[in-house]
């Protein structure tokens, strides 16, 4: 990141702010990726629903600064706090924060007694209910059209690259911010007892350790930082729907944390921008294929076009197999890296396993 | 184990007011599976700095009586007692503040963390296990955590595990791990301490070692409840014995007493005479 300063960005519009924006995205997705290796990495809680607080936080962050309905037309919903920006922005993220953990202890207070595998299964339905709600309750969530007129901050002040590189700048901000306090927090006799719970249950208990409360407070962090994460977003991108919160965004973040190290906070932060980066970068393949042909000499552009040849003509075809390949990535990982690119090969021996 | 905690502990078995009640009374205690009776009215004491075993043949109902005396099932009728207070009730980790620790047959260590984290952990009282205290009392957590770390290289040194302090718990032997298990009980600093099968699977040399830990604890003042197979071991160091057999308490007593006893001759012992 260091070889991109913002004025080299500036003056590259086009792939500059392109990379901004992944980078931002990145930087969002850290943050959800960190929220995930509390509840997994350090508590071994299996969810499968962590999409939910994401968009917990998102809708919280929109409903508190969009304007009241009564300015926008065609508005289902009845509420608008329309909080002034930028000062509203930090009580609007403490806000996403706040209720993304709360959902989480939510959830948790229903299904976390329950086994790792059905933690599982319940998080996902609980985090679909969710899903359900947001759609159905137009009244809130302005339904399946949206909150679409989420403030920037400080937007109205600058340039369009100017406000892109100043928010990416804060969103860096927040997530090493974030990622000190987690360290801190896993570093300490907290984070010792949440690696407890998540080795033995049974032994934790029998050490006198209130074993419940433990998963519901793993769960209300791991929650609220992924409602930060969900404000970032909110303001970033300036609209909030229930289309961009669907169970792909869970297992993105899974991936991200299996690939980057689980119980090791560099690694979901590298996980993250790794998995975003080639999630995105990947979206050009057939731009940057078409360019190739057309600058490469012809000999060169007809060995090329050989090369390619045998694979199907069809416009979906590229962009479907970046999924793919994520997916053989993960494959490989877990077949010759289980711990992830940063994790410790020790640390998950018993992970995720019953009592 | 530092020697000044274990003298003072010494002093207080001592000074405890000595009423008749044991520490820990078993008092008619029902636990069924389905139609399976596992516990059949089974009711027995175990005395304040007793080392007490329990025997019986497989299937007579130690372990499940284990986990209804440490609250990991609720006994269907019936009370226990710790300290004169019934605890049947309560969740295990409630029974374990009031000063009970336990093994498990099969050891249940932290594999994924350090031999230290898992000793560390078991302490009580720890400030930093809240997380806003954590982030804002450095100074308090620290000054917890070097008392720990002190009290973590005793009980190493206690039994001898202090080589292997930085290992994961994973590398342990099967040995190793039921005196890390013993460690992590003993961090725990309980009134009583119940073993499930302490000298299964440990080789010979390192159950003496163990044995004699044991004593040396008991002789501090703890009281110690265990499950074990091998006769001679129990009728050697144990003070009293409980025999259970079909979920019921046959006999309890010294074990001179209890070899005698006709019942448990032939319930149990009945090789035992010609072994």
């Amino acid at each position: 990141m260091g070889v991109f300063t913002p004025t080299a960005l500036l003056s590259l519009p086009g792939w500059g702010s392109f990379l901004l924006t992944v980078l931002t995205i990145a930087g969002i997705y850290s943050l959800l990726t960190l929220g995930l290796n509390i509840h997994y990495g350090y508590t071994g809680l299996i969810n499968f629903g962590h999409v939910a607080f994401f968009a917990a936080g998102a809708y919280t962050a929109a409903l508190l600064t969009v304007p009241p309905p009564a300015q926008v037309s065609g508005a289902e919903y009845v509420f608008g706090l329309n909080l002034p920006m930028p000062l509203g922005l930090p009580i609007s993220l403490v806000a996403a924060a706040v209720v993304g953990g709360l959902l989480a202890t939510l959830i948790g207070a229903t299904s976390v007694r329950l086994g790792s595998h059905y933690l599982a299964v319940a998080t996902f339905a609980l985090a679909g209910i969710f899903g359900s709600v947001l759609e159905n309750e137009a009244w809130l969530t302005n339904g399946s059209f949206g909150l679409n007129s989420v403030p920037k901050p400080g937007r109205a002040a600058m340039s369009a690259d100017t406000w892109a590189v100043a928010y990416f700048v804060f969103v860096v901000v927040v997530l090493v911010v974030v990622a000190f306090v987690l360290s801190r927090l896993t570093g300490s006799p907290f984070g010792r007892l949440l690696k407890g719970v998540r080795e033995s249950e049974d032994a934790a208990q029998m050490l006198g350790k209130n074993t419940i409360r433990v998963k519901l407070t793993s769960f209300a962090i791991g929650g609220a930082v992924a409602g930060l994460a969900g404000g970032l977003y909110a303001h970033y991108v300036g609209s909030v729907v229930v289309q961009q919160f669907v169970p792909a965004v869970t297992f993105t973040v899974w991936a991200a944390l299996l690939l980057g190290g689980v119980a090791s906070n560099t690694g979901a932060v590298f996980g993250a921008f790794l998995l975003v980066g080639f999630r995105e970068s990947t979206r050009f393949l057939t731009n940057i294929y078409d360019s190739l042909l057309a600058s490469l000499p012809t000999v060169a552009a007809d060995a090329l076009r050989l090369a390619v040849e045998p694979l199907p003509d069809h416009a979906s075809f590229v962009p479907s197999l970046r999924f793919v390949v994520i997916g053989l990535l993960i494959v490989l990982v877990i077949r010759y890296r289980p711990e992830g690119v940063f994790g410790d090969p020790n640390e998950i021996d018993a992970i995720g396993e019953e009592d | 184990m530092s020697r000044d905690s274990s003298e003072s502990d010494a002093a207080a078995g001592v000074t405890r007011s000595d009423s008749d009640a044991p520490l820990l009374e078993v008092d008619d205690v029902v636990k069924r599976f389905g139609g399976l009776t596992a516990i059949d009215h089974a009711s027995f004491g175990v005395e304040a700095e007793s080392i007490t075993g329990l025997i019986g043949p497989n299937g007579a109902g130690k372990s499940t009586l284990f986990n209804c005396v440490t609250g990991m099932l609720t006994p269907d009728s019936g009370a226990v007692r710790l300290a004169g207070e019934d605890v049947q009730d309560l969740p295990p980790n409630r029974i374990a503040q009031r000063g009970l620790g336990r093994t498990f047959q099969t050891p249940k260590i932290f594999r994924g963390m350090s031999v230290r984290e898992n000793l560390a952990f078991a302490a009580r009282g720890q400030t930093g296990e809240r997380p806003i205290s954590a982030l804002v009392r450095p100074g308090t957590v620290g000054s917890e955590e070097a008392d720990i770390r002190e009290r973590v290289d005793d009980t190493l040194a206690f039994l001898s595990l202090d080589h292997l302090a930085e290992e994961y718990a994973s590398g342990l032997s099967g040995g190793q791990r039921k005196l890390l298990e013993l460690g992590r009980v003993l961090m725990l600093d309980p009134e009583i301490i119940l073993l499930d099968e302490p000298m299964a699977g440990v080789n010979p040399s390192l159950a003496d070692d163990l044995l004699d830990r044991l004593h040396e604890l008991n002789d501090r003042g703890r009281t110690i409840l265990l499950i074990e197979h091998d006769m001679d071991l129990v009728m050697n160091h144990c003070d009293r014995v409980v025999v259970l057999h079909n979920g019921q308490t046959l006999a309890s007593g010294p074990p001179s007493i209890v070899q005698e006893d006709e019942r448990v001759v032939e319930a149990y012992l009945g090789g035992f005479e010609n072994a």
